[in-house]
């Protein structure tokens, strides 16, 4: 897997080696969230609510108080009292008022698993017994799921203090629609009535989950002094602090944050769930806490994606060549505003050529778990509806779907969907080496069809820290504030080691506590191996640098007289000209005699680039059951430059499968009270190994000429496409529009059967 | 209530440990016996993040009551290298990138080896449905099947040598 490329212009950059933390993980030695043990740690447990809206009256919580090995008891009384300031969460922001009540219910619970009031004992079978001796007074108010019953005319108000954003005038009484957000390009109506051809559909979309195998866990640690200690499993331990200090009212350095490994966030792990509630515990009970969830309040308490309801129209020349796109649209985004309608505007204006455009989104607050980031937050959804319409345009068009798309797709200089023009992107790059793909244009059997989609999404940069340090026998370390979660020491790691030109081996990369490097933002908007790349590379150059004059002066010449090369400095002038010291011989020289090698570097680029994608999807639809099952797979995507290609390919294909979930199986499923009826991997049906073919990637490579190895973000375009593509197969195979998701058995069943 | 002392043997060592009788197989494996390896992904045998062999069958230790362990022998993703020498399933899942976050891997490491027990020389389809009650929410799989496939490869060319010295 690791010989390297005779004809790659890098030496590591593009090779396959063994993950620095590998070894950690196949045998079992790894420390993740609920791993993780402090001396004289107790366990807390959290009751949660089992009504989907109710007002608390009261809590009384004696009986749990008296029962014997209990320690402490929390509810939203022992939080400080929020404001409606907003500040940093993870990808996003939110006010601090709800990130307390999310982690706390204050006043109101609004889901069903929303926690209420928490227990720390000295055994975790004594805190689950007296957390259900906890009493809490509730008045059970009217509940909404749905985006229609959430905005009808009466409905019931999830938070009284919520005013609809951006509407003008600004309405007088609240609402549960958080926010509206609209946005037009040329004029719609006028390209609409001049276009030759008009497709339109009502798509819809429902809440799903991360799905990360590992349920959230933390372990706190308050001291009498006021400063604590914060052990997480999280995408980045830094936003975990400052979100935990913020509604604390406690400085952020007094609390000191350890990153454990993570198993698995997809963006539902940039925010705080149960970090502020452990601490309070920790701080009542003088102890340190441990609180974890089960997989039920994992689905219940946490999480999950938005779901969807859109209404799009797009008219087309006869040619294909798209004029006008109209859309309005509602995200589903449970019990607090979420801010995905951004994304939802980028997806459709990001990723084909469309001149004219009017936009209206709206943010719709209702009674499930607010949701969280997952994977290009907002898109999937979106472009389920637009690349799900662009292959009805197909075929009104009779035109083959990859030319309808080559033809409209953004090219470099073109208008981003902000308007600042598209970078050194490859979208017709990846469209073309589909249609090149032998799976396009391999036979298909009975009842089979193939379904093709594209996708766009924006990447990030955003500020990372990053030392890199030079040991005496001439190692190397580097040290980040990126947890990683899918293989990113080893980018980092590669990257050092292509500065430097040492083997992959001398470079060993960790990552610090909150207390050890300077601020990084978190593992996520597929930004790490772009911007902490980009840091690793600086400081590793300044480390370069301080050899080469540390050389210059031992052979007596100037710096710029000396090359470093194949990991040494080889003088060019003087007498010493033609010799060189390794890095290993001027590492043995640094410490107590010239000083210390090392470089901290703190960076925040905001040239990333966007990344595209196209999946093609065979499927077999059985028109008997309705099953569908996924044949042949292929992914093609413009990954920039390929740093580590398996753990590239990895997401591609990890990815792709998320998205197939999404299109086939997974559904928040709620009863008649607000209840999910599936919280549990038996009924919220993810893919499992024997539902699914190879995943075939192909990586495209158009480098960021912003980033020294030409990086381009590559974890979240891959959750794009796998929607549409997959129902653009069910639509071809039965010849019935799939405009809802999950397309499960049933409902394709009962499609065929109504077309009948 | 009284504690419930059990003596069973763990990755071919001899193990005591005392249970309440509600405790699974996998409390006392990640609680007393620090066996943190095996991982508890849901609780009801869903996502075989806890798998172990008892008396070399495959089980998921949270479906399992620790007290039921008496007597029986236990082998833990933690017993699965032979000290520091990885097993093939073991270097296979690295070489090929078989893992991203990994929390589900000693699962799969589990999984895989007792399939390759069983049967030398699975097909594609034999991995998947073998694997299928472990879930994994980074990879898609791909990856995971080559490294299984790639394990038995390596699996079966030591056995044809090892039969070839003798």
């Amino acid at each position: 897997m690791n010989a390297p490329d005779p004809m790659s212009k890098y030496r590591v950059v593009g090779t396959r080696p063994v993950r620095p933390d590998g070894i950690d993980k196949v045998t079992g030695k790894a420390i993740y969230g609920p791993d993780f043990v402090a001396a004289g740690m107790i366990h807390g447990a959290i009751l949660r609510s089992p009504h989907a809206h109710a007002r608390i009256r009261s809590i009384d919580t004696s009986r749990a108080e008296a029962l014997p090995g209990v320690k402490a008891v929390v509810t939203s009384a022992d939080f400080p009292g929020q404001s409606a300031k907003i500040i940093a969460a993870g990808e996003t922001s939110s006010s601090l008022r709800d990130i307390a009540a999310t982690c706390l219910a204050h006043g109101k619970v609004l889901y069903v698993g929303h926690a209420a009031a928490a227990v720390a004992a000295t055994t975790k079978a004594i805190a689950e017994a007296a957390a259900k001796l906890i009493v809490v007074d509730y008045e059970v108010l009217p509940h909404v799921i749905e985006v229609e019953d959430a905005l009808a005319e009466g409905a019931p108000i999830l938070h009284e203090h919520m005013i609809t954003k951006g509407l003008d005038p600004a309405p007088d009484s609240p609402s549960n629609a958080a926010n509206c957000l609209v946005m037009t390009r040329g004029d719609a109506d006028a390209a609409m009535a001049g276009a030759a051809v008009i497709v339109s559909g009502h798509y819809r979309t429902v809440p799903v989950h991360q799905g990360y195998i590992e349920p959230h866990a933390c372990v706190a640690s308050w001291n009498a002094d006021g400063q604590g200690q914060l052990w997480v499993s999280s995408q980045g331990h830094f936003d975990i602090r400052n979100q935990t200090a913020s509604v604390l009212h406690i400085p952020s350095s007094d609390l000191r944050t350890y990153p454990l490994e993570i198993g698995g966030g997809f963006g539902g792990k940039t925010g705080i769930y149960l970090e502020p509630v452990a601490m309070l515990l920790s701080k009542k009970a003088g102890r340190p806490v441990r609180l974890a969830m089960s997989r039920e309040d994992v689905f219940c308490g946490s999480g999950p994606a938005p779901g969807i309801v859109v209404d799009l129209t797009i008219g087309a020349d006869a040619d294909g060549t798209l004029k006008a796109i109209k859309a309005e649209f509602w995200y589903q985004v449970g019990a607090f505003c979420g801010s995905a309608v951004n994304s939802g505007m980028a997806t459709l204006l990001g990723t084909y050529r469309i001149a004219n455009a009017h936009l209206c989104g709206w943010d719709v607050v209702s009674n499930f778990p607010g949701t969280k980031a997952y994977r290009a937050p907002g898109a999937p959804q979106m472009a389920f509806a637009l690349e799900s319409c662009l292959d009805d345009l197909a075929r009104k068009l009779d035109m083959d779907p990859l030319d309808l798309r080559l033809r409209n797709a953004v090219r470099p200089g073109d208008p981003g969907p902000h308007h600042v023009p598209h970078g050194a992107i490859g979208f017709v790059e990846c469209l073309e080496a589909a249609k090149a793909h032998p799976h396009w244009t391999a036979p298909l059997g009975a009842n089979q069809a193939r379904g093709v989609a594209g996708a766009f999404w924006m990447n990030y940069g955003g500020p990372s820290t990053v030392s890199v340090a030079l040991s005496g026998d001439g190692s190397v370390q580097v040290t980040t504030g990126s947890p990683d979660i899918g293989g990113s020491r080893a980018s980092m790691a590669i990257m050092a080691a292509e500065v430097l030109q040492v083997p992959y081996e001398r470079v060993r990369v960790a990552i610090a506590d909150t207390a050890s490097i300077g601020y990084s933002m978190v593992t996520g908007g597929s930004r790490v191996t772009f911007a902490t790349g980009k840091a690793v590379v600086e400081a590793a150059r300044k480390v370069e640098e301080t050899l080469v004059t540390r050389a210059a002066s031992l052979f007596g010449v100037a710096a710029t007289d000396v090359e470093w090369r194949n990991g040494a400095a080889h003088c060019l002038t003087g007498e010493s000209a033609g010799e060189h010291l390794t890095i290993g011989a001027i590492a043995a020289k640094a410490g107590q005699f010239s000083g210390p090698v090392s470089a901290e570097v703190s960076v925040n680029p905001l040239d990333y680039l966007p990344g595209f994608a196209v999946h093609i999807c065979d499927t077999e639809v059985d028109p008997e059951t309705g099953n569908v099952s996924i044949i042949r797979y292929t992914t093609v995507q413009d990954v920039g430059t390929a740093i580590h290609p398996d753990y590239v390919e990895g997401q591609m294909q990890g990815g792709a499968v998320q998205g197939i979930g999404w299109a086939l199986n997974e559904a928040y499923v709620f009863d008649g009270n607000g209840r999910m009826e599936n919280p549990g991997f038996l009924d919220y049906r993810m893919p499992v190994a024997s539902d699914l073919p190879m995943i075939d990637t192909v990586m495209i490579e158009v480098p960021n000429p912003a980033h020294p190895y030409g990086v381009k973000g590559v974890g979240e375009a891959p959750i794009v496409p796998p929607l549409a593509a997959v129902a653009n197969a069910v639509s071809r195979a039965t010849g019935l529009p799939m405009r809802t998701l999950p397309l499960s058995p049933d409902r394709i069943w009962a499609t065929i059967q109504a077309a009948k | 209530m009284s504690k419930i002392a059990v003596s069973t043997t763990v990755n071919g060592d001899p193990a005591e440990f005392l249970c309440d009788a509600g405790e699974t197989l996998l409390d006392v494996l990640r609680g007393s016996l620090g066996l943190t390896g095996s991982k508890e992904g849901c609780a009801s045998g869903d996502c075989g993040a806890c798998t172990v062999m008892l008396n070399s069958q495959m089980v998921c230790s949270c479906l399992v009551l620790a007290v039921e362990a008496e007597g029986k022998s236990i082998a833990t993703v933690e017993g699965v290298a032979e000290g520091s020498v990885l097993h093939p399933v073991q270097r296979q899942f690295l070489e090929h990138g078989a893992l991203q976050c990994g929390f589900c891997t000693p699962g799969f490491i589990v999984a895989a080896k007792a399939l390759l027990e069983v049967n030398p020389d699975p097909d594609e389809t034999e991995i998947r449905y073998w694997l299928a009650g472990n879930l994994c929410r980074c990879t898609g799989y791909d990856k995971i099947v080559r490294a299984v496939s790639a394990a038995a490869a390596e699996l079966r060319q030591d056995s044809k040598a090892q039969r070839s010295a003798a």
